[in-house]
């Protein structure tokens, strides 16, 4: 709440005239039925037309300064909730870009994206309304109330007792029914999750024959949310019926008591008038009100939701004297291992137990590190921590010597190329996509990477070359053609480490053989990790990593690792035949 | 043709209703008093007014009975229209269910190509929202269309009813609201739609972004992306800005025509009540028919862009409902009881497009107890052939036999039971992990879950589970790991253990214990059994009886390892290339 009004005070000037305005509108509202009185009370009894028609100019004098000050309110409104949802949208985004891996993770990447849009859309539009009502409403309630006792004191008794009734009603019936709206919801979701179930697992289904139970299942869930439904319509139903009720019953207390005032010359028949129109009045605003109140607990919710974003910190932090950290190596020069991990143990936020214990190694520069294991062994996360996605637990990875925690973030992302197991590319052209890696990369170094990842082939058979139009997320493209300008994405910069996070599952057998030559035989001084499943994709690696479960069951080459390593022999007996083990 | 369209889903929906034409009719009659009562009310309390003279001059016995008459027609709307609102929401939630079900059903009995045909999400929001939106829009719109007409004729009737020649000033003064109405709605139409396309080209880019942030920040992306951002961004503050102003005009403008129609109703109705033409109290009674005369048009007007959606979302659940449904079993068919596991491919034609043929002229006779592995790379149409054993698809030509029988002569049920089929996409039902493995036989017993899962090897990660085998388990089994998915998939076939098995061999290993486990599961279950398996393990393909090469859709050689290897074919291409060293 408080960022929000933080954004608001930009728009000071504005939230301040919409509301006022709005006022404004009320007041010279709430003179209509005094001069409607004046009519019937001075005009039609004296039968002076001149007078009617000077009334009848004032009822069209209020309606147009009526329109300006609203159209006015409208406006300034508009320009002060656009405003703060603009510049809450920028800010949310620039900090989401701030976040690092451990965070995304921890708040999921859908969240972020219906927190960056649905979310503050909702609080655009509470604040818009909010500037608009919020002292509108009330101040036709209790303008209308307070115009009565200069009306007549006994009649304006009748509105102080029947204001707070409708207010009981309106308020009432909003807080029993908003519960039972998020009940209604959350069968509804109920029933959505059944449908959902039902399109995913249809082979499931079908082949156990569950078809009949699925459907039983549907119409029980189907069935309660037609009941909650109709409970909760039955409530909310009450509003209108027993609000008009009570207007009524005011009115007619009004028109008997006014009777006795006027009986007893108090009071003319046009106040009468102005009293019964006063009390119209007032219902329309209460229930604009309770909508409101509506409006902005969402609006709440969502910027709460939001604020929660906010209120994550980026866990990594950028040194400020970057590249000011001193070297660790024992001496500088060739010796100096490009990355090094030192008894690294990681866990991820909330995990029980780490995905990565006591990992030691060192590769030094220009040389293949082949790192295998299952899913969930810890390989993605281990190539994680060297461009600093996520910071270690404890112990240490040095890149040329150096903790990565005191080198700058850009300096040494910037000399890594990644190619990330799942094979994204972004909307734009071809050159578009590759200059990601090297913003000022030419043709030439962009055709050179694409050999290098097999890739020139299929480009050149497409005739735009390297202006291709890319859809979003690539989808134009086949999965193994996608895998292979990930990986000349990464190659453009000619990066000093090259990670190939699981990046040829897509490939065939022939083509991923040609490009790991290809990386081979093209990145002298590329310090290059494979991790893979496949043990003939790492088995010519000059050091294999061998991960189980998070902790390091070997490491070595593959003739050191058959000799030695239970785990890694178990994966290559069950992959390659007798022959190829050796 | 639009039309026509329109007017046949028209009379699909007034089929739907057809059931609660009662409960219909009632709802109109209700609406019916109500509106009727409603306008009475003002006319009461205007001759109420006009017993209200001055002072010693207030008839009381008259009074007293308007009041008594105003009293009951009050409580009688009251009544009526909590009714009528009671009645409309249960006849909309039980169409919405009515509906809902039958969608449902239609998805239990449409061939398994529609669901792959057709994006998740799409369906799901045919069943759940649009189902919602036609039949709220369609009651809501009808009784609202309905009373709103009723409105204007109402008051109409009990205007001329007073005094016509005021009724003529209303009646020419209402275009005036209709061309400003119109004029803002055309306006602000264009506004939105910029604003609405600019805001989906702001959460295509954020959907781009924050989707794939990780890769945005691993490459340095952000600065840029920022850019784009707020370039969009202010974009869109500027349409909004247009959008939220032009919209907002709409109720201070049509608050404006009415204040024009009050105000010309007070000078004409005061000018008659001079010349004696009307009363006083037939003045008020005006005046207030001129506050709600307008209010029916406005509703009409948003009444009418609500139909249309309504239409437009009501066809599109229609054609869900009309969706083809898979041929039915022959009435002949042959109950399958327990095959022996003798599968016959006699000229097998299949293709899902008519343009691109798949597979072409397959034979393959398989032996009770044999293996059938296979390979190919991925998107080859390894899983087509799942889909045609299990007839999830039906061949186009050529005949599949299970025991010597056509499978088109076998009920679906009775064939999909003699087979066990895990896929690799594990597929689980959010519930128990109890009711998950006796998917298959919801009868099983507590022993043979936990033996079916001991036997799967999943039972000492389940028993290490917070509540064992009760332990509820998330749409789409989130808390479990792929490699623990796939072992209760396992159990959920050990359960049922049929004749005949379909296992689709995981792309990405697990980790190393459970994949061992897995394959030991696997083992187990092939014991005896016909099995057809998607391989990716090499141990797997050369323990197979057949191999089945499969390349672009076509299978390009079959036979055992050794004579495929000797062959020098693809699978010895195929081979080579992933093991061969260079």
């Amino acid at each position: 709440m408080k960022r929000l009004l933080s954004y608001m005070a930009k728009y000071r000037k504005e939230s301040l005239i919409a509301p006022l305005f709005k006022m404004l509108e009320a007041s010279f509202e709430l003179f209509v039925p005094l001069v409607v009185a004046s009519m019937i009370d001075t005009g039609i009894r004296n039968q002076d037309i001149p007078y009617i028609l000077k009334m009848g100019g004032i009822l069209v004098l209020l309606a147009v300064i009526g329109i300006v000050c609203s159209l006015t309110a409208q406006y300034f409104a508009a320009k002060a909730a656009i405003g703060a949802g603009t510049g809450l949208r920028n800010d949310l985004f620039a900090h989401i870009n701030r976040l690092s891996f451990a965070e995304i993770d921890q708040i999921g990447t859908a969240t972020l994206i219906t927190r960056m849009t649905n979310d503050i859309n909702v609080v655009q539009n509470g604040v818009n309304m909010v500037l608009r009502l919020f002292l509108r409403s009330p101040f036709v309630v209790f303008g209308a109330m307070i115009m009565a006792f200069t009306v007549d004191v006994r009649g304006a008794l009748v509105f102080v007792c029947a204001i707070p009734m409708l207010s009981v009603v309106v308020f009432g019936i909003l807080l029993i029914s908003m519960p039972l709206y998020k009940k209604v919801q959350k069968q509804l979701d109920k029933v959505t999750l059944s449908t959902r179930e039902t399109l995913l697992g249809v082979r499931v289904i079908r082949a156990f024959n569950r078809q009949e139970s699925e459907t039983r299942h549907f119409e029980e869930e189907n069935a309660v949310l037609v009941k909650l439904q109709v409970f909760v319509g039955k409530i909310s139903a009450l509003l209108n019926p027993v609000t008009y009720v009570i207007i009524n019953l005011a009115i007619v207390v009004l028109i008997w008591t006014g009777a006795e005032q006027v009986d007893a010359g108090i009071l003319s028949q046009g106040k009468v008038v102005a009293l019964v129109n006063y009390m119209s009045q007032i219902l329309g605003e209460l229930i604009k009100l309770a909508n409101l109140i509506i409006l902005i607990s969402k609006a709440m919710a969502s910027m709460n939701r939001v604020d929660s974003v906010f209120e994550v910190q980026p866990g990594i932090q950028q040194v400020q004297a970057a590249g000011a950290g001193p070297s660790r190596g024992k001496q500088a020069g060739a010796s100096v291992p490009k990355v090094a991990f030192e008894n690294v143990f990681f866990s991820y936020e909330g995990a029980k137990e780490p995905s990565l214990s006591g990992i030691s190694f060192e590769a030094m520069e220009g040389q293949t590190i082949g790192i295998i294991g299952g899913t969930g062994a810890g390989k993605s996360t281990l190539a994680n921590l060297i461009p600093r996605f996520y910071d270690a637990t404890s112990g240490a990875i040095l890149v040329d010597g150096r903790d990565v925690r005191e080198m700058g973030l850009e300096n040494l992302r910037d000399q890594i190329g990644i190619v990330p197991q799942k094979a994204v590319l972004f909307r734009g052209t071809l050159r578009d996509n590759m200059r990601w890696g090297k913003k000022d990369a030419t043709d030439q170094e962009i055709y050179r990477a694409l050999d290098i990842s097999q890739a020139r082939e299929f480009v050149d058979e497409k005739k735009q070359g390297l202006d291709m139009r890319i859809n979003q997320g690539g989808k134009n493209l086949s999965g193994g053609q996608r895998q292979r300008l990930t990986i000349a994405r990464a190659l453009v910069r000619s990066p000093k480490i090259l990670i190939l996070d699981d990046s040829a599952s897509a490939l065939d057998f022939a083509t991923d053989a040609r490009l790991r030559r290809a990386i081979r035989e093209n990145t002298e001084g590329m310090t290059v990790f494979i991790i893979s499943q496949r043990a003939s994709a790492v088995k010519q690696a000059d050091m294999i990593l061998v991960l189980d479960d998070g902790k390091l069951a070997g490491k070595g080459t593959h003739s050191q690792l058959m000799e030695s390593c239970q785990v890694y022999r178990e994966i290559c007996l069950s992959q390659l035949s007798k022959e190829e083990v050796q | 043709m639009k039309k026509n369209d329109n007017t046949k889903t028209l009379k699909r929906i007034l089929l739907c209703i057809r059931q609660y034409q009662w409960q219909v009719a009632c709802s109109l009659i209700l609406a019916l008093v109500t509106v009727a009562l409603t306008l009475y009310v003002p006319i009461l309390t205007g001759q109420a007014v006009d017993l209200i003279i001055g002072p010693g001059n207030v008839d009381f016995s008259g009074l007293a009975g308007i009041v008594k008459k105003i009293a009951i027609s009050v409580a009688v709307t009251a009544l009526a229209q909590w009714l009528m609102n009671h009645i409309n929401n249960r006849i909309t939630y039980q169409v919405v269910k009515d509906i809902r079900t039958q969608a449902f059903n239609r998805l239990e009995i449409v061939p398994v190509s529609y669901m792959d045909s057709h994006p998740t999400g799409d369906i799901i929001s045919r069943v759940i929202t649009d189902v919602d939106q036609f039949s709220e829009g369609l009651l809501m719109g009808f009784t609202q269309l309905f009373t709103g007409v009723m409105t204007i004729a109402g008051t109409l009737l009990f205007m001329l009813s007073i005094n016509p020649l005021i009724t003529v000033v209303v009646v020419l003064l209402t275009p005036l609201s209709l061309v400003v109405a119109s004029f803002i709605a055309k306006k602000s139409y264009t506004m939105f739609k910029h604003q609405s396309e600019t805001r989906g080209e702001l959460t295509g880019l954020v959907d781009e972004m924050l989707g794939n942030l990780k890769v945005v920040q691993a490459f340095g992306h952000g600065e840029e992306a920022q850019k784009d951002f707020e370039e969009i961004n202010s974009r869109l503050a500027g349409y909004s800005m247009k959008a939220t102003f032009f919209s907002s005009i709409t109720n201070p403008a049509t608050r404006f025509v009415n204040s024009m129609v009050y105000a010309a109703v007070g000078i004409t109705g005061a000018y008659a009540a001079i010349r004696g033409i009307i009363s006083v109290g037939q003045l008020t009674s005006f005046l207030s028919y001129a506050n709600q005369y307008t209010k029916p048009f406005n509703e009409i007007s948003g009444v009418v862009t609500e139909l249309q959606n309504a239409l437009v979302s009501a066809a599109r659940v229609f054609q869900l409902i009309d969706e083809e449904p898979q041929p039915a079993d022959k009435s002949n068919a042959l109950e399958l009881e327990h095959a022996e596991g003798r599968v016959d491919l006699e000229h097998v034609d299949f293709s899902y497009s008519p343009e691109t043929k798949l597979i072409e002229d397959l034979n393959l006779a398989v032996k009770p107890g044999q293996r059938i592995a296979i390979v190919g790379p991925t998107g080859c149409g390894k899983t087509t052939v799942i889909n045609l054993l299990m007839r999830f698809y039906d061949v186009n030509g050529g005949v599949i036999r299970v025991d010597g029988h056509p499978i088109q002569d076998i009920t679906r049920k009775s064939l999909r039971k003699n087979y066990g089929m895990v896929l690799q996409e594990t597929w689980l039902k959010s519930g128990t992990i109890r009711e998950n493995i006796a998917y298959g036989r919801p009868d099983a017993s507590l022993e043979e879950i936990v033996q079916a899962a001991k036997e799967a090897h999943a039972d000492s990660f389940i028993r290490r589970m917070p509540q064992g085998y009760d332990t509820v388990i998330s749409e789409d089994g989130g808390s479990l790991s792929q490699g623990q998915k796939q072992l209760l998939c396992i159990a959920r076939v050990m359960l049922c253990l049929p004749p005949m098995l379909i296992l689709d061999e995981a792309t990405s290993s697990i980790d190393t214990r459970t994949e061992i486990r897995i394959q030991k599961a696997f083992a187990k279950m092939m014991e005896g059994r016909t099995s057809f398996i998607v391989a990716h393990r090499l141990s797997t393909i050369r323990e197979a009886d057949v191999i089945l090469v499969m390349e672009a859709g076509h299978i390009v050689e079959q036979g055992r390892h050794e004579e495929l290897l000797a062959k020098g074919g693809h699978y010895a291409r195929l081979y080579n290339s992933q093991f061969a060293v260079t």
